[in-house]
Protein backbone atom coordinates (compact mmCIF):
# COMPACT_ATOMS: atom_id res chain seq x y z
CA UNK A 1 0.00 0.00 0.00
CA UNK A 2 1.28 3.41 -0.89
CA UNK A 3 2.20 5.85 1.85
CA UNK A 4 -0.10 8.29 0.09
CA UNK A 5 -3.38 6.76 1.15
CA UNK A 6 -5.37 9.29 3.18
CA UNK A 7 -2.48 11.69 3.25
CA UNK A 8 -2.68 15.51 3.37
CA UNK A 9 -0.97 17.61 0.70
CA UNK A 10 -0.12 20.81 2.54
CA UNK A 11 3.39 21.85 1.49
CA UNK A 12 5.92 20.58 -1.03
CA UNK A 13 8.30 20.19 1.92
CA UNK A 14 6.25 17.22 3.11
CA UNK A 15 7.31 15.34 -0.05
CA UNK A 16 10.53 13.35 -0.29
CA UNK A 17 12.19 13.03 -3.71
CA UNK A 18 10.80 9.45 -3.85
CA UNK A 19 7.26 10.77 -3.15
CA UNK A 20 7.65 13.30 -5.96
CA UNK A 21 8.87 10.63 -8.38
CA UNK A 22 5.87 8.44 -7.54
CA UNK A 23 3.47 11.30 -8.27
CA UNK A 24 5.21 12.06 -11.57
CA UNK A 25 5.20 8.44 -12.75
CA UNK A 26 1.53 8.05 -11.76
CA UNK A 27 0.67 11.29 -13.57
CA UNK A 28 2.20 10.00 -16.79
CA UNK A 29 -0.04 6.93 -16.63
CA UNK A 30 -3.04 9.24 -16.20
CA UNK A 31 -2.48 11.16 -19.44
CA UNK A 32 -4.61 8.89 -21.72
CA UNK A 33 -7.48 9.16 -19.21
CA UNK A 34 -6.99 12.92 -18.85
CA UNK A 35 -7.38 13.42 -22.60
CA UNK A 36 -10.44 11.16 -22.75
CA UNK A 37 -8.82 8.32 -24.74
CA UNK A 38 -9.24 5.84 -21.92
CA UNK A 39 -11.85 5.59 -19.19
CA UNK A 40 -11.35 5.05 -15.49
CA UNK A 41 -13.80 4.34 -12.67
CA UNK A 42 -11.14 4.16 -10.00
CA UNK A 43 -12.72 6.87 -7.82
CA UNK A 44 -16.33 5.90 -8.49
CA UNK A 45 -18.52 6.73 -5.51
CA UNK A 46 -15.96 9.14 -4.06
CA UNK A 47 -16.75 12.78 -3.45
CA UNK A 48 -14.26 15.65 -3.47
CA UNK A 49 -15.10 18.98 -1.79
CA UNK A 50 -13.57 22.02 -3.46
CA UNK A 51 -13.70 24.94 -1.03
CA UNK A 52 -12.49 28.06 -2.80
CA UNK A 53 -12.62 31.08 -0.49
CA UNK A 54 -11.11 33.12 -3.30
CA UNK A 55 -11.53 32.54 -7.00
CA UNK A 56 -9.07 30.44 -8.98
CA UNK A 57 -10.70 29.13 -12.11
CA UNK A 58 -7.77 27.11 -13.36
CA UNK A 59 -7.02 25.28 -10.14
CA UNK A 60 -10.65 24.54 -9.27
CA UNK A 61 -11.64 23.36 -12.73
CA UNK A 62 -8.60 21.13 -13.11
CA UNK A 63 -9.31 19.49 -9.73
CA UNK A 64 -12.95 18.96 -10.70
CA UNK A 65 -11.96 17.65 -14.11
CA UNK A 66 -9.40 15.30 -12.52
CA UNK A 67 -12.05 13.93 -10.14
CA UNK A 68 -14.61 13.47 -12.92
CA UNK A 69 -12.09 11.71 -15.20
CA UNK A 70 -11.53 9.14 -12.46
CA UNK A 71 -15.26 8.53 -12.06
CA UNK A 72 -15.71 10.56 -8.87
CA UNK A 73 -17.81 13.63 -8.12
CA UNK A 74 -16.87 17.12 -6.92
CA UNK A 75 -18.94 19.64 -4.98
CA UNK A 76 -18.09 22.95 -3.43
CA UNK A 77 -18.08 26.71 -3.82
CA UNK A 78 -15.97 29.10 -5.84
CA UNK A 79 -16.10 32.14 -3.57
CA UNK A 80 -16.97 32.78 0.06
CA UNK A 81 -19.96 34.89 -0.96
CA UNK A 82 -23.31 33.39 -0.09
CA UNK A 83 -21.81 30.69 2.16
CA UNK A 84 -21.94 30.30 5.94
CA UNK A 85 -18.51 31.96 6.02
CA UNK A 86 -20.26 35.27 5.51
CA UNK A 87 -22.32 34.57 8.62
CA UNK A 88 -19.07 34.41 10.56
CA UNK A 89 -18.45 30.67 10.63
CA UNK A 90 -14.87 29.73 11.43
CA UNK A 91 -12.85 27.72 8.93
CA UNK A 92 -12.52 25.00 11.59
CA UNK A 93 -16.34 24.63 11.79
CA UNK A 94 -16.75 24.66 8.00
CA UNK A 95 -14.19 21.87 7.72
CA UNK A 96 -15.89 19.78 10.43
CA UNK A 97 -19.14 20.11 8.51
CA UNK A 98 -17.69 19.38 5.06
CA UNK A 99 -15.87 16.34 6.42
CA UNK A 100 -19.24 14.63 6.72
CA UNK A 101 -20.10 15.31 3.05
CA UNK A 102 -16.98 14.17 1.22
CA UNK A 103 -13.94 11.92 1.09
CA UNK A 104 -11.29 14.60 0.57
CA UNK A 105 -11.14 18.39 0.77
CA UNK A 106 -9.42 20.81 -1.60
CA UNK A 107 -8.95 24.23 -0.01
CA UNK A 108 -7.99 27.62 -1.44
CA UNK A 109 -7.97 30.30 1.25
CA UNK A 110 -6.67 33.87 1.55
CA UNK A 111 -4.85 33.26 4.87
CA UNK A 112 -1.44 31.61 5.14
CA UNK A 113 -1.54 28.37 7.10
CA UNK A 114 -5.27 27.78 6.44
CA UNK A 115 -4.72 24.31 4.96
CA UNK A 116 -2.64 23.21 7.94
CA UNK A 117 -5.37 24.40 10.26
CA UNK A 118 -8.01 22.58 8.18
CA UNK A 119 -6.01 19.35 8.38
CA UNK A 120 -6.05 19.58 12.18
CA UNK A 121 -9.86 19.54 12.21
CA UNK A 122 -10.53 16.58 9.95
CA UNK A 123 -9.45 12.99 9.50
CA UNK A 124 -10.11 13.29 5.77
CA UNK A 125 -7.21 14.27 3.52
CA UNK A 126 -6.79 18.00 2.85
CA UNK A 127 -5.19 19.23 -0.38
CA UNK A 128 -3.84 22.77 -0.22
CA UNK A 129 -4.80 24.63 -3.39
CA UNK A 130 -3.08 27.84 -2.28
CA UNK A 131 -3.10 29.60 1.10
CA UNK A 132 -2.55 33.35 0.77
CA UNK A 133 1.07 34.04 -0.11
CA UNK A 134 2.01 30.63 1.32
CA UNK A 135 2.10 27.22 -0.31
CA UNK A 136 0.54 25.83 -3.47
CA UNK A 137 2.05 22.33 -3.61
CA UNK A 138 -0.05 20.90 -6.45
CA UNK A 139 1.13 23.76 -8.69
CA UNK A 140 4.71 22.88 -7.79
CA UNK A 141 4.08 19.23 -8.64
CA UNK A 142 2.64 20.07 -12.04
CA UNK A 143 5.60 22.36 -12.72
CA UNK A 144 7.94 19.53 -11.77
CA UNK A 145 5.98 17.11 -13.94
CA UNK A 146 6.33 19.43 -16.93
CA UNK A 147 10.11 19.67 -16.51
CA UNK A 148 10.45 15.90 -15.98
CA UNK A 149 8.17 15.06 -18.88
CA UNK A 150 9.99 17.42 -21.26
CA UNK A 151 13.58 16.90 -20.11
CA UNK A 152 13.53 13.39 -18.66
CA UNK A 153 15.29 14.25 -15.39
CA UNK A 154 16.10 17.03 -12.94
CA UNK A 155 19.70 16.34 -12.10
CA UNK A 156 22.10 18.72 -13.79
CA UNK A 157 19.36 20.68 -15.58
CA UNK A 158 20.01 24.39 -15.55
CA UNK A 159 16.73 26.02 -14.47
CA UNK A 160 16.40 29.80 -14.60
CA UNK A 161 13.60 31.45 -12.64
CA UNK A 162 12.82 34.93 -13.90
CA UNK A 163 10.52 37.77 -12.85
CA UNK A 164 9.04 38.53 -9.43
CA UNK A 165 11.00 36.16 -7.21
CA UNK A 166 10.18 38.03 -4.02
CA UNK A 167 6.40 37.73 -3.85
CA UNK A 168 5.70 34.92 -6.34
CA UNK A 169 4.79 31.94 -4.20
CA UNK A 170 5.12 29.40 -7.01
CA UNK A 171 8.81 30.17 -7.45
CA UNK A 172 9.60 29.71 -3.75
CA UNK A 173 8.21 26.18 -3.57
CA UNK A 174 9.61 25.33 -6.98
CA UNK A 175 13.13 26.52 -6.06
CA UNK A 176 13.03 24.44 -2.90
CA UNK A 177 11.85 21.30 -4.72
CA UNK A 178 14.29 21.69 -7.62
CA UNK A 179 17.18 22.12 -5.20
CA UNK A 180 16.10 18.91 -3.50
CA UNK A 181 16.02 17.13 -6.86
CA UNK A 182 19.48 18.27 -7.93
CA UNK A 183 18.81 20.97 -10.53
CA UNK A 184 21.13 23.98 -10.95
CA UNK A 185 19.26 27.19 -10.22
CA UNK A 186 19.65 30.69 -11.59
CA UNK A 187 17.56 33.57 -10.28
CA UNK A 188 16.94 36.58 -12.54
CA UNK A 189 14.95 39.49 -11.14
CA UNK A 190 14.97 43.25 -10.68
CA UNK A 191 16.98 44.22 -7.56
CA UNK A 192 13.75 45.05 -5.67
CA UNK A 193 12.15 41.66 -6.40
CA UNK A 194 14.99 39.26 -5.56
CA UNK A 195 14.53 35.81 -4.04
CA UNK A 196 14.08 36.16 -0.24
CA UNK A 197 17.14 35.22 1.86
CA UNK A 198 15.33 32.36 3.66
CA UNK A 199 14.69 30.61 0.34
CA UNK A 200 18.33 31.05 -0.68
CA UNK A 201 19.30 29.60 2.69
CA UNK A 202 17.16 26.51 2.04
CA UNK A 203 18.74 26.04 -1.38
CA UNK A 204 22.20 26.31 0.19
CA UNK A 205 21.23 23.76 2.85
CA UNK A 206 20.70 21.27 0.05
CA UNK A 207 24.37 21.76 -0.78
CA UNK A 208 23.66 23.23 -4.18
CA UNK A 209 25.17 26.26 -5.76
CA UNK A 210 23.01 28.85 -7.44
CA UNK A 211 23.61 32.13 -9.18
CA UNK A 212 21.71 35.38 -9.33
CA UNK A 213 21.60 37.86 -12.21
CA UNK A 214 19.73 41.00 -13.11
CA UNK A 215 19.69 40.46 -16.86
CA UNK A 216 18.19 37.55 -18.76
CA UNK A 217 20.69 37.93 -21.63
CA UNK A 218 23.54 37.07 -19.25
CA UNK A 219 22.22 33.58 -18.56
CA UNK A 220 19.96 32.50 -21.44
CA UNK A 221 22.83 30.81 -23.29
CA UNK A 222 23.23 27.96 -20.81
CA UNK A 223 19.63 27.64 -19.58
CA UNK A 224 17.69 24.40 -20.13
CA UNK A 225 14.43 25.47 -18.48
CA UNK A 226 13.25 29.08 -18.33
CA UNK A 227 10.46 29.60 -15.78
CA UNK A 228 8.86 33.00 -16.30
CA UNK A 229 6.60 34.72 -13.76
CA UNK A 230 4.56 37.87 -13.96
CA UNK A 231 5.87 41.11 -12.47
CA UNK A 232 2.81 42.70 -10.91
CA UNK A 233 2.16 46.35 -11.52
CA UNK A 234 1.00 46.96 -7.98
CA UNK A 235 4.51 46.22 -6.65
CA UNK A 236 5.68 49.51 -8.16
CA UNK A 237 4.54 52.88 -6.82
CA UNK A 238 5.63 54.55 -10.07
CA UNK A 239 3.96 53.23 -13.28
CA UNK A 240 6.91 54.40 -15.40
CA UNK A 241 9.30 52.41 -13.26
CA UNK A 242 7.07 49.35 -13.75
CA UNK A 243 7.10 49.73 -17.54
CA UNK A 244 10.88 49.98 -17.52
CA UNK A 245 11.42 46.96 -15.29
CA UNK A 246 8.74 44.75 -16.84
CA UNK A 247 10.06 45.49 -20.33
CA UNK A 248 13.55 44.36 -19.43
CA UNK A 249 12.33 40.88 -18.41
CA UNK A 250 10.19 40.27 -21.44
CA UNK A 251 10.96 37.06 -23.31
CA UNK A 252 10.86 37.65 -27.06
CA UNK A 253 12.62 36.36 -30.16
CA UNK A 254 15.53 38.73 -29.55
CA UNK A 255 16.22 37.27 -26.13
CA UNK A 256 15.91 33.73 -27.50
CA UNK A 257 18.49 34.29 -30.23
CA UNK A 258 21.24 32.79 -28.06
CA UNK A 259 19.06 30.14 -26.43
CA UNK A 260 19.84 26.43 -26.48
CA UNK A 261 17.95 24.44 -29.07
CA UNK A 262 16.28 22.30 -26.39
CA UNK A 263 15.31 25.20 -24.09
CA UNK A 264 11.77 24.98 -22.71
CA UNK A 265 9.84 28.04 -21.51
CA UNK A 266 7.31 27.67 -18.70
CA UNK A 267 4.83 30.07 -17.11
CA UNK A 268 2.20 29.42 -14.39
CA UNK A 269 -0.24 31.65 -16.36
CA UNK A 270 -2.06 33.95 -16.72
CA UNK A 271 0.63 35.92 -18.55
CA UNK A 272 0.36 39.54 -19.48
CA UNK A 273 3.27 40.88 -21.50
CA UNK A 274 6.20 38.90 -20.09
CA UNK A 275 6.25 36.44 -23.00
CA UNK A 276 5.77 37.85 -26.49
CA UNK A 277 2.99 36.09 -28.50
CA UNK A 278 5.41 35.11 -31.29
CA UNK A 279 7.20 32.86 -28.78
CA UNK A 280 4.03 30.71 -28.57
CA UNK A 281 4.78 29.31 -32.02
CA UNK A 282 8.31 28.18 -31.15
CA UNK A 283 9.10 24.70 -29.89
CA UNK A 284 10.41 26.30 -26.72
CA UNK A 285 6.92 27.21 -25.51
CA UNK A 286 5.45 24.57 -23.19
CA UNK A 287 3.24 26.79 -20.99
CA UNK A 288 -0.05 25.63 -22.46
CA UNK A 289 1.02 22.03 -22.08
CA UNK A 290 1.99 22.90 -18.52
CA UNK A 291 -1.58 24.13 -17.93
CA UNK A 292 -2.94 20.84 -19.30
CA UNK A 293 -0.56 18.90 -17.02
CA UNK A 294 -2.56 20.19 -14.07
CA UNK A 295 -5.16 17.52 -14.81
CA UNK A 296 -3.02 14.33 -14.91
CA UNK A 297 -0.96 15.52 -11.92
CA UNK A 298 -4.07 16.23 -9.82
CA UNK A 299 -5.55 12.92 -10.99
CA UNK A 300 -2.39 11.18 -9.81
CA UNK A 301 -2.61 12.79 -6.39
CA UNK A 302 -6.32 12.03 -5.99
CA UNK A 303 -5.85 8.44 -7.11
CA UNK A 304 -2.87 7.89 -4.80
CA UNK A 305 -4.72 9.41 -1.87
CA UNK A 306 -8.24 8.05 -2.41
CA UNK A 307 -7.96 5.16 -4.85
CA UNK A 308 -8.57 1.52 -3.96
CA UNK A 309 -5.27 0.53 -5.48
CA UNK A 310 -3.45 3.08 -3.35
CA UNK B 1 29.38 42.19 55.73
CA UNK B 2 27.73 42.88 52.40
CA UNK B 3 24.39 44.62 52.69
CA UNK B 4 21.52 42.74 51.11
CA UNK B 5 19.81 44.89 48.52
CA UNK B 6 16.87 42.54 48.27
CA UNK B 7 15.48 40.93 51.37
CA UNK B 8 14.55 37.24 51.50
CA UNK B 9 10.94 36.31 50.92
CA UNK B 10 8.91 33.85 52.95
CA UNK B 11 6.95 32.17 50.18
CA UNK B 12 7.00 32.64 46.43
CA UNK B 13 9.41 32.50 43.50
CA UNK B 14 12.84 34.02 42.95
CA UNK B 15 14.02 34.42 39.37
CA UNK B 16 17.73 35.06 39.53
CA UNK B 17 20.52 35.44 36.97
CA UNK B 18 18.29 37.25 34.51
CA UNK B 19 20.54 38.91 31.92
CA UNK B 20 20.84 42.58 32.92
CA UNK B 21 18.11 44.69 31.39
CA UNK B 22 15.51 41.96 30.91
CA UNK B 23 13.76 42.18 34.32
CA UNK B 24 10.95 44.36 32.99
CA UNK B 25 10.32 41.91 30.17
CA UNK B 26 10.10 39.11 32.71
CA UNK B 27 7.50 41.17 34.60
CA UNK B 28 5.57 41.56 31.37
CA UNK B 29 5.63 37.80 30.80
CA UNK B 30 4.34 37.18 34.31
CA UNK B 31 1.51 39.61 33.68
CA UNK B 32 2.57 41.75 36.59
CA UNK B 33 0.66 44.98 36.25
CA UNK B 34 -2.07 46.69 38.22
CA UNK B 35 -3.97 43.66 39.43
CA UNK B 36 -1.17 42.13 41.47
CA UNK B 37 -2.13 41.03 44.97
CA UNK B 38 1.29 40.23 46.37
CA UNK B 39 4.61 42.01 46.67
CA UNK B 40 6.96 41.98 43.69
CA UNK B 41 10.58 43.04 44.13
CA UNK B 42 12.74 43.91 41.17
CA UNK B 43 16.49 44.43 41.34
CA UNK B 44 18.18 45.67 38.21
CA UNK B 45 21.84 45.82 37.34
CA UNK B 46 23.06 43.88 40.36
CA UNK B 47 26.75 42.87 40.40
CA UNK B 48 27.20 39.17 39.71
CA UNK B 49 30.38 37.13 39.87
CA UNK B 50 29.30 34.86 37.07
CA UNK B 51 27.57 37.32 34.77
CA UNK B 52 29.07 40.72 35.51
CA UNK B 53 25.63 42.26 35.87
CA UNK B 54 22.27 40.65 36.33
CA UNK B 55 18.62 41.33 37.21
CA UNK B 56 16.53 39.61 39.89
CA UNK B 57 12.75 39.35 40.23
CA UNK B 58 11.05 38.09 43.39
CA UNK B 59 7.34 37.38 43.40
CA UNK B 60 5.80 36.68 46.78
CA UNK B 61 3.08 34.10 47.36
CA UNK B 62 3.13 32.79 43.81
CA UNK B 63 4.81 29.65 42.43
CA UNK B 64 5.56 29.78 38.74
CA UNK B 65 5.16 26.83 36.44
CA UNK B 66 4.30 25.54 32.96
CA UNK B 67 3.90 28.18 30.30
CA UNK B 68 5.28 30.97 32.47
CA UNK B 69 8.56 29.06 32.67
CA UNK B 70 8.49 28.36 28.93
CA UNK B 71 8.07 32.05 28.24
CA UNK B 72 10.97 32.99 30.52
CA UNK B 73 13.08 30.28 28.85
CA UNK B 74 12.39 31.95 25.52
CA UNK B 75 13.86 35.32 26.44
CA UNK B 76 16.23 34.52 29.31
CA UNK B 77 17.20 30.83 29.21
CA UNK B 78 20.14 31.33 31.59
CA UNK B 79 17.90 32.47 34.46
CA UNK B 80 17.37 30.30 37.54
CA UNK B 81 13.94 29.85 39.06
CA UNK B 82 13.71 28.89 42.74
CA UNK B 83 10.48 28.24 44.59
CA UNK B 84 10.68 29.48 48.17
CA UNK B 85 8.65 27.97 50.98
CA UNK B 86 9.10 29.23 54.54
CA UNK B 87 12.30 31.14 53.61
CA UNK B 88 13.95 28.02 52.14
CA UNK B 89 14.54 26.98 48.56
CA UNK B 90 11.96 24.22 48.27
CA UNK B 91 12.42 23.54 44.56
CA UNK B 92 14.68 24.57 41.73
CA UNK B 93 12.64 24.65 38.57
CA UNK B 94 14.83 24.08 35.53
CA UNK B 95 14.27 26.28 32.53
CA UNK B 96 14.22 24.25 29.35
CA UNK B 97 13.34 25.71 26.04
CA UNK B 98 10.65 23.49 24.55
CA UNK B 99 10.86 22.23 20.94
CA UNK B 100 7.51 23.85 20.31
CA UNK B 101 6.29 27.12 21.75
CA UNK B 102 2.52 26.67 22.01
CA UNK B 103 0.22 29.50 23.02
CA UNK B 104 3.00 31.80 24.18
CA UNK B 105 3.89 33.80 21.06
CA UNK B 106 1.82 35.67 18.51
CA UNK B 107 2.70 35.34 14.83
CA UNK B 108 3.91 38.63 13.34
CA UNK B 109 2.30 37.86 9.98
CA UNK B 110 -1.08 39.63 10.03
CA UNK B 111 -2.29 37.33 7.25
CA UNK B 112 -1.51 34.15 9.19
CA UNK B 113 -4.52 31.96 10.00
CA UNK B 114 -3.39 31.90 13.65
CA UNK B 115 -4.22 35.63 13.85
CA UNK B 116 -7.79 35.09 12.66
CA UNK B 117 -10.71 34.12 14.90
CA UNK B 118 -10.21 30.34 14.83
CA UNK B 119 -10.26 27.83 17.70
CA UNK B 120 -6.50 27.21 17.73
CA UNK B 121 -3.48 28.25 19.77
CA UNK B 122 -0.46 29.80 18.14
CA UNK B 123 2.34 27.30 17.67
CA UNK B 124 5.98 27.83 16.78
CA UNK B 125 8.65 25.29 15.98
CA UNK B 126 11.97 26.11 17.67
CA UNK B 127 14.43 25.82 14.80
CA UNK B 128 17.49 26.85 16.77
CA UNK B 129 18.01 27.51 20.48
CA UNK B 130 21.13 29.62 20.31
CA UNK B 131 20.54 32.04 18.72
CA UNK B 132 16.84 31.55 19.29
CA UNK B 133 14.95 31.10 16.02
CA UNK B 134 11.29 30.13 15.82
CA UNK B 135 9.06 29.45 12.81
CA UNK B 136 5.25 29.62 12.82
CA UNK B 137 3.75 26.15 12.38
CA UNK B 138 0.90 27.57 10.33
CA UNK B 139 2.34 30.15 7.93
CA UNK B 140 5.94 28.91 8.00
CA UNK B 141 7.36 32.39 8.62
CA UNK B 142 10.24 33.03 10.98
CA UNK B 143 9.37 35.35 13.87
CA UNK B 144 11.88 38.23 13.84
CA UNK B 145 11.30 40.15 17.07
CA UNK B 146 10.42 37.36 19.49
CA UNK B 147 10.29 39.36 22.73
CA UNK B 148 7.67 41.81 21.54
CA UNK B 149 5.43 38.97 20.35
CA UNK B 150 5.11 37.20 23.68
CA UNK B 151 1.42 36.80 24.56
Amino acid sequence: MSSFRGRDVLSIRDFTPADIQLVLRTARKMVPIAVGEKRSRSLEGKILSTLFYEPSTRTRLSFESAMARLGGRALGFSSAEGTSVQKGETLADTIRMVEAYSDAIVLRHPHEGAARLAAEFTEKPVLNAGDGAGQHPTQTLLDLYTIWDEKGSFEGQSVTLVGDLKYGRTVHSLAYALAELGAHLTFVSPPTLEMPPEILEQVKEKGLSFRAAHRLEEVIRDTDVLYVTRIQKERFPDPQEYEKVAGSYRVDMDVLRDAKRGLIIMHPLPRVTEIAPEVDRTKHAVYFKQAFNAVPVRMALLDLILGEGA
Amino acid sequence: MRELRVTPIKNGTVIDHIPAGLALKVLKILGIGDAVTSTVTVAMHVPSQAMGWKDIVKVEDRELGGRELDKIALIAPTSTVNVIRNYNVAEKRPLALPDRAVGILRCANPNCISNVREPIESSFVVRSKSPLRVVCKYCDRELEDIVSHIL
